[in-house]
């Protein structure tokens, strides 16, 4: 499948949900800007409430560049750690003329934000996609995952539809730990019955994992200081 | 072994346990709040015993307490959460008990901001709280360190009856890095003759406290507690050191900033500028000998230190410089955090000035 194939077109919203350091940010940044290349209309939403640095809210200068509406809260409470959400949530959920992409924080306590949208989600036939790391110590068996899959489910009161394949070690990332965590993923989609929609890791790996299909590989954006010229 | 993606605060939790901690009282504060949330879980698996208290200075008292009584007790908490927690390390450094203290820290003063800081410099290496006293003040760079050093900190604790501080940026607490957990033998255990275990057949009852009203015995005890402190600067201070030998200029910086230090002297490298990192690990002890060797060399022509604050450590680099060599700062506040280029452009700044 070529990169501009995936996301296919079918869903006018995206819920990215996960646990903590699966790399939902990076993720949901990468699919707004295809969806934007795509001429999608995306509008991204922050959703995380429960961290209070890395949110992908640090990038609305670069997105909006990019043609993605960053919706996230207002400048008056972006910089605490406070569970206050912008009304302008709703339009990336239901908005006709573009397609939402919610950026949700980690583990159960990030998903319980979407609890109180999830009527008009589920409304909308999302795509719900468990972002899915194997370097992670919540993920050391497959039973573990979904464990947590459904953990995650449970409390954002949405039923996950996919699972989206990210194992990596942030810059340390190997094309044989994106191999092994895809291995990794087909067991917990196994277990889940869910399909594994795609298979994410760093663009600088794409040639040596062409044959992992579909895919998604990612630009990474969150850098930490030392890591920006 | 295969290395895991780890969140900074859980993974200094977890090194926690695994160094033994017995007990863990703390309070919510950001940016640490992952450490009591994780421990809440952990040590109840581990039947050791956690406690959120009702504030940072219950929390403080408790671990005064679960120290005194023989235990591995630990407490974490942000800048003004360690503010308030000053006077209880007053009392564990005048009751000679060890403990070991996390300080995740924000931008203050006051409360500030949750963005990371390493504006509490001064409150953790002059004195803390009151009274001639000082603790062990250990400064991770990275997450991999930061879970190395807490077993230090424990041992360290135990060995010198003392608290130990591990002194982080909110950065350490909230980034994820890849990290191996090392196999590490147990240090040798340390013997507890003066903890109030009860009294068995020992013939006398354990008293821990900091009171001593006679002050000929307040002396006495002041004089073996700087006695104390020079042995621990003669053998504890750690520091590392990166393309120092052949550079014009040293920059000198902890933690997270040491990182976006070196980013800037690799990028003047390229420019033909020869900068080198001196990171001290120990704040206190400070290794001032280490740092006079290494900025006493003739081809270094400036030191340049690098902070999240408006300027705290450069005093302990100009005291171990003593104007052997110009020293300069370069210093964000408020919970902004420098960039490799702004330092690099400071450093290019500081070498034409010193050639003029």
């Amino acid at each position: 499948m070529s990169a501009h194939l995936f996301p296919p077109a079918g869903h006018r919203l995206y819920v990215i949900v996960g646990p903590y350091g699966s790399g939902k940010t990076e993720v949901a940044i990468n699919l707004a800007l295809r969806l934007a290349a795509q001429g999608r209309h995306p509008a991204l939403a922050d959703l995380d409430i429960v961290n209070p640095y890395f949110r992908s809210r640090e990038k609305a200068d670069l997105l909006e560049a990019a043609g993605v509406r960053v919706i996230a809260p207002s400048p008056a409470t972006a910089a605490a750690d406070l569970p206050a959400l912008p009304a302008a949530v709703w339009q990336a959920i239901m908005g006709e003329d573009l397609t939402g992409v919610l950026d949700v924080g980690g583990d159960r306590n990030g998903a319980r934000v979407l609890a109180g949208f999830a009527q008009q989600i589920e409304a909308q036939r999302p795509a719900v996609w468990y972002v899915l790391n194997r370097a992670r110590p919540d993920n050391r068996s497959p039973q573990q995952a979904l464990r947590s899959l459904r953990e995650v489910e449970a409390y954002a009161n949405l039923r996950v539809n996919g699972i989206l394949s990210n194992s990596h070690l942030l810059h340390e990332t190997t094309a044989d730990l994106v191999r092994d965590g895809a291995a990794f993923a087909q067991e917990v989609a196994h277990l889940a019955n869910l399909p594994i929609v795609c298979h994410a890791f760093p663009q600088a790996l794409a040639d040596e994992l062409h044959d992992l299909q579909p895919q998604l590989p990612l630009t990474l954006y969150m850098n930490r200081p030392w890591e920006t010229s | 072994m295969q290395k895991e993606l780890w969140k900074g605060n859980e993974a200094i939790a977890e090194a926690a346990v695994r160094a033994g901690c017995d007990a863990y009282f703390g309070y919510p504060i950001t940016p640490q709040n992952e450490i009591p949330e994780y421990m809440s879980r952990r040590m109840q698996e581990e039947n050791r015993v956690f406690v959120q208290a009702e504030s940072e200075l219950a929390a403080i008292n408790m671990v005064y307490g679960a120290a005194a009584a023989g235990m591995r007790a630990m407490t974490s908490s942000s800048s003004p959460g360690i503010s308030l927690k000053q006077e209880g390390i007053s009392y564990l450094i005048g009751a000679e008990l060890p403990a070991v203290i996390v300080n995740m820290m924000r931008g203050g003063p006051g409360l500030g901001t949750i963005q990371p800081s390493q504006s509490d410099y001064f409150q953790a290496t002059r004195s803390p709280g009151h009274g001639d006293g000082h603790m062990i003040v250990l400064a991770p760079s990275g997450i991999q360190e930061a879970v190395d050093l807490m077993q230090d900190s424990f041992d360290l604790a135990d060995r010198w009856r003392t608290p130990v501080m591990m002194l982080a940026d909110g950065m350490i607490g909230q980034m994820m890095e890849p990290i191996a957990w090392k196999q590490r033998p147990a240090a040798p255990a340390v013997d507890k003759p003066w903890a109030t275990t009860g009294q068995g057949e020992r013939g006398h009852t354990n008293f821990v406290t900091s009171l001593r009203l006679d002050s000929v015995d307040n002396e006495a005890f002041n004089e073996a507690l700087q006695q104390k402190y020079a042995d621990i600067g003669r053998q504890k201070t750690r520091y590392e050191e990166v393309d120092c030998e052949d550079a014009e200029l040293i920059l000198v910086a902890f933690g997270t900033t040491a990182r976006i230090a070196l980013s800037a002297a690799r990028k003047l490298r390229q420019e033909g500028i020869r900068a080198g990192l001196f990171r001290p690990i120990t704040l206190w002890p400070f290794p001032t000998l280490a740092l006079q060797q290494v900025a006493g060399r003739p081809n270094v022509r400036a030191v340049l230190t690098v902070e999240m604050s408006a300027g705290q450590m450069v005093e302990d680099v100009r005291l171990a410089l003593c104007g052997a060599k110009p020293v300069h700062f370069f210093g964000r506040t408020g919970g902004m955090i420098p960039e490799p280029a702004q330092v690099a452009q400071e450093i290019r700044r500081i070498l034409k000035e010193e050639q003029a």
